[in-house]
């Protein structure tokens, strides 16, 4: 059984290492949860992602909670919390108190921008590395176009999107009849 | 008090901010209205600093706001109580998930979502990179990038630290 304070390294590791919003963490998280430790599967990290989307709060720390409750019960969904929002509270604490030009150095903008991009790669390659996993069938290709559509062209949001989906298995589908 | 009134904006905006970080931004807008906790402007700083700090942005921008207001235990009281809602209704929903999972309907619904979630994931990048791939340079960077993971496979952490590298030399 995974020690608490594993739990608590591995997710400060993980928020520490997230630059941007929680799907930001999803890459680091698939790389630790998954692959190394094997703690969840894929399908696992998809559905939390996919709850986490519609229950209060924030992703990662809604992701992280997910993951503590199924390793360790309470007190490993407190942990994982707790590792997640630590580097945050650390290093804003620094920011705000001692370097507050910190984002109008150049240098700092500079490093920023190359994250940034690593950022994007990071997230495409996640995708691409869960799609087995996520889009099993045809249904799944319709449901991840469809959802493509309503958000590049509707700008739809991200709830109404995972309550779609949600409905869209229970549409029924008319087979062909045979001739 | 100032910590519980911190206590309870945070436990609210906690509890009512679905969908993520970038989602608090409103109530957080709302806190500089009511509160001299910190101005508007002021916080679109904290929103662009919370972008590119380590750490999932919403907390960022939560512990900042906290920060501002009073301090370091401000910090700790904003988060704590922003994550506090979101830990009680996952341990309830992680409880009934580990008791449905295996339940027909409950399964179809998670396979219908899953598709849908990966593509939200691919429009938070290219959210992202609307801003962030400006010219060839930038796209090169992303490419080179994509392919090296493709071949690697190694952890995110070496290509952010790579990244940052390239970032400064390219002057990106």
């Amino acid at each position: 059984m995974v020690s608490l304070w594993k739990l608590y390294a591995l997710f400060f590791k993980m928020g520490l290492f997230t630059f941007g919003g929680g799907y930001a963490m999803l890459p680091i998280l698939r790389k630790e949860a998954v692959e190394r430790q094997k703690w969840i599967t894929e399908e696992e990290l998809l559905n939390y992602y996919s709850i986490g989307q519609c229950t209060p709060g924030i992703i990662a720390v809604n992701a992280a909670s997910f993951i503590g409750y199924k390793l360790r019960k309470i007190a490993g969904l407190i942990s994982a919390t707790l590792g997640v929002i630590s580097p945050s509270i650390i290093i804003i604490a620094l920011v705000a108190a001692l370097l507050r030009k910190y984002m109008d150095n150049q240098y700092v903008q500079w490093a920023f921008g190359g994250i940034r991009i690593c950022v994007i790669a990071l997230i495409i390659d996640v995708v691409w590395n869960m799609w087995q996993k996520g889009v099993k069938d045809v249904r799944g290709y319709v449901i991840f176009g469809v959802a493509a559509l309503l958000l590049w062209g509707f700008n739809l949001s991200a709830v109404a999107i995972v309550i779609l989906a949600a409905a869209a298995p229970f549409i029924p589908v008319r087979r062909r009849i045979k001739r | 008090m100032i910590y519980a009134l911190l206590a309870y904006e945070f436990f609210k905006i906690g509890l009512f901010a679905v969908g993520g970080g970038l989602v608090t931004v409103p109530f957080l807008f709302d806190l500089a209205e009511e509160y001299a906790w910190f101005s508007k402007s002021e916080l679109a700083d904290m929103i662009a600093v919370s972008q590119s700090t380590p750490g999932p942005v919403g907390i960022n921008m939560a512990t900042y706001a906290g920060f501002k207001a009073a301090g370091l235990g401000g910090a700790l009281v904003a988060t704590l109580s922003e994550v506090l809602p979101s830990m009680a209704v996952i341990y309830f929903v992680a409880q009934a998930l580990a008791k449905w999972q295996n339940n027909k309907y409950v399964r179809q619904i998670l396979s219908g979502i899953r598709p849908a979630v990966l593509a939200l994931i691919l429009f938070a990048g290219w959210d992202i990179a609307k801003e962030a791939i400006a010219d060839y340079k930038s796209l090169a960077v992303l490419l080179g990038l994509l392919v090296a993971m493709r071949l690697f496979k190694k952890s995110p952490i070496y290509y952010i630290a790579a990244s940052a590298v390239i970032g400064l030399i390219l002057q990106l």
